[in-house]
């Protein structure tokens, strides 16, 4: 695969752009593979690019049912962060963090990771004291963190109400300014490319209809496309993981909830960082187009519909226009919803099943944007050893059975309230 | 979503508050573990017909047993939530 560089631009622009090719193979489907991954979206596809890549592990099919990134890899807010308050977490996150801080560079694809910052708003005293918890907390954890009082968030983004009528008055922020967002088709892109690069087979348009199982473990995965042969599937369904766990015969602490998010028309420079607002939820940022990329809570009901109901879009407007009342006249372009797979415990399941060969990787809950990178890098740890990493193996899925629960929020057992 | 409350008539969604899989039932406090872990967080989750349980907060205040269609929002049966019901 040609590199791409300023040189070859140069270069395809004397040559009428006639030397450009196909930046991935769109690869039929072999009788059998070491390794297939179940899912084409960021985490699949960077899952066979780091087991390719460090593991040496070429013999792998990724299968897509539609096309790759099409699901929840272009349905998000693109925004990446670390500021977790568990250790579990916050190791994690950060490691995906650093992922993404050389991604474009590893790829030799733009990913556009821009590390613009994260700002949660601090809107009464017990939420400045929760975020100079939690900021300490990320520093015992080695993450950048720094509480900003009233004036030094008012500084970052005036655009925000400070006047002394705000409905939810600012006392301060907690800033993580390596957070930012990236570009999500471009990680799609990029890591199917590195991954193709490295032989892997990116099959799409070929949905997974059964799990093919043998005494103990699976012997393959029957496809709308035939029956393709593996030694160890993983699976990386996003929102669909109940269900295709389901073919297995798992069943999963795990609920699918819609999520709505929303872009408006594109606006002239207005805000250079990411703000979310936690005594609400809702968090912002300008996309490089201009469109104010936003969102919200879930719609609070199971759902597999990928839309949502209007009393959420008028929380999120209101919530949005609590903060930033001059967006008023701002008109929506575009609103859509994405399936998130919720766990019990709002953190993600990454690892083995009681099935010998059959690995997961699920349950991101509405936080897998930020983790592409790192969720592939551990879980191709896993299927190349057979064993999580240290930095996967809390997030194991019998930490429900032995009460070794990760649950940053504190939510209990209800999914739709992480 | 227009939910038929068997007391209130159809009312919109937004005055109900979800309180999830309306099948659960509590084990016996010297069950084996096995169903405690079941009834706390393993979920069928289907992408089908799904029964649970809203609570007409904003209306009656009864708790409604409602089946609905996981992937087009239709709402198929709704009535109260008898004592077979979790509490929420």
């Amino acid at each position: 695969m040609p590199r791409y560089s300023a040189l070859r631009l140069i270069r395809e622009a004397f040559n009428r752009q006639s030397g450009w090719t196909p930046a991935w193979r769109d690869a039929e489907p072999k009788a059998g593979y070491d390794v297939v991954i179940v899912g084409g979206g960021g985490h699949g596809l960077s899952t066979a690019y780091y087991l390719a890549k460090l593991h040496g592990v070429r013999n792998v099919a990724v299968i897509e049912k539609g096309w790759i990134g099409g699901g929840n890899t272009g349905r998000n807010t693109t925004i990446i962060r670390s500021n977790y308050l568990l250790p579990e977490n916050a190791l994690f996150y950060e490691h995906c963090l650093k992922l993404w801080e050389t991604l474009s560079l590893d790829l030799n694809f733009n990913v556009m990771f821009s590390s613009r910052g994260v700002l949660n708003l601090a809107n009464s005293d017990a939420q400045m004291d929760a975020y100079a918890r939690r900021g300490n907390a990320m520093r015992l954890s080695g993450i950048d963190s720094e509480l900003l009082d009233r004036d030094q968030v008012r500084r970052m983004v005036p655009h925000l109400d400070f006047s002394p009528s705000a409905r939810f008055p600012i006392y301060g922020g907690l800033l993580q300014p390596r957070g930012g967002t990236a570009r999500h088709d471009a990680v799609a892109w990029g890591y199917a490319r590195g991954a193709s690069d490295l032989g892997v087979d990116i099959i799409q348009n070929c949905e997974v209809v059964g799990l093919r199982m043998g005494s103990a473990h699976i012997e393959g995965v029957e496809t709308t496309r035939g029956f393709i042969a593996a030694d160890r599937v993983g699976l990386a369904v996003a929102g669909r993981t109940s269900q295709v766990a389901a073919m297995a015969g798992l069943k999963l602490p795990i609920e699918s909830h819609v999520l709505q998010a929303f872009v408006s028309e594109a606006l002239k420079p207005f805000l250079d960082t990411v703000v979310t607002f936690g005594a609400g939820h809702f968090y912002i940022s300008q996309s490089d187009k201009g469109g104010m990329v936003f969102g919200g809570d879930l719609d609070f009901y199971n759902s597999y519909a990928s839309r949502g109901n209007m009393p959420m879009v008028e929380d999120v407007a209101s919530a949005g226009m609590s903060l930033f009342p001059s967006l008023g006249p701002v008109r929506l372009l575009r609103s859509w919803g994405g399936i998130m797979d919720m766990t019990m415990d709002g953190s993600p399941i990454i690892g083995r099943t009681p099935i010998e060969n059959l690995y997961i990787n699920g349950g991101w809950c509405y936080g897998g944007f930020k983790a592409t990178t790192g969720s592939g890098w551990v879980f191709a740890h896993t299927l190349a050893t057979g064993e999580p990493h240290p930095l996967n193996a809390p997030f194991s899925l019998d930490r429900f059975a032995t009460g070794r629960l990760i649950d940053d929020k504190g939510s209990g057992p209800y999914p739709w309230r992480h | 979503m227009l939910i038929h409350c068997p007391f209130c008539g159809a009312r919109d969604h937004a005055e109900f508050s979800y309180a999830g899989d309306a099948r659960l039932k509590r084990p016996a406090p010297d069950a084996p573990e096995a169903e405690w872990l079941d009834y706390a967080y393993q979920r069928d989750n289907p992408s089908g017909p799904h029964e649970e349980l809203w609570h007409h907060v904003y209306g009656c205040r009864r708790h409604v047993a409602v089946t609905r269609h996981m992937s087009t929002h239709e709402i198929l049966a709704a009535r109260f939530a008898g004592t077979s019901g979790v509490e929420s």
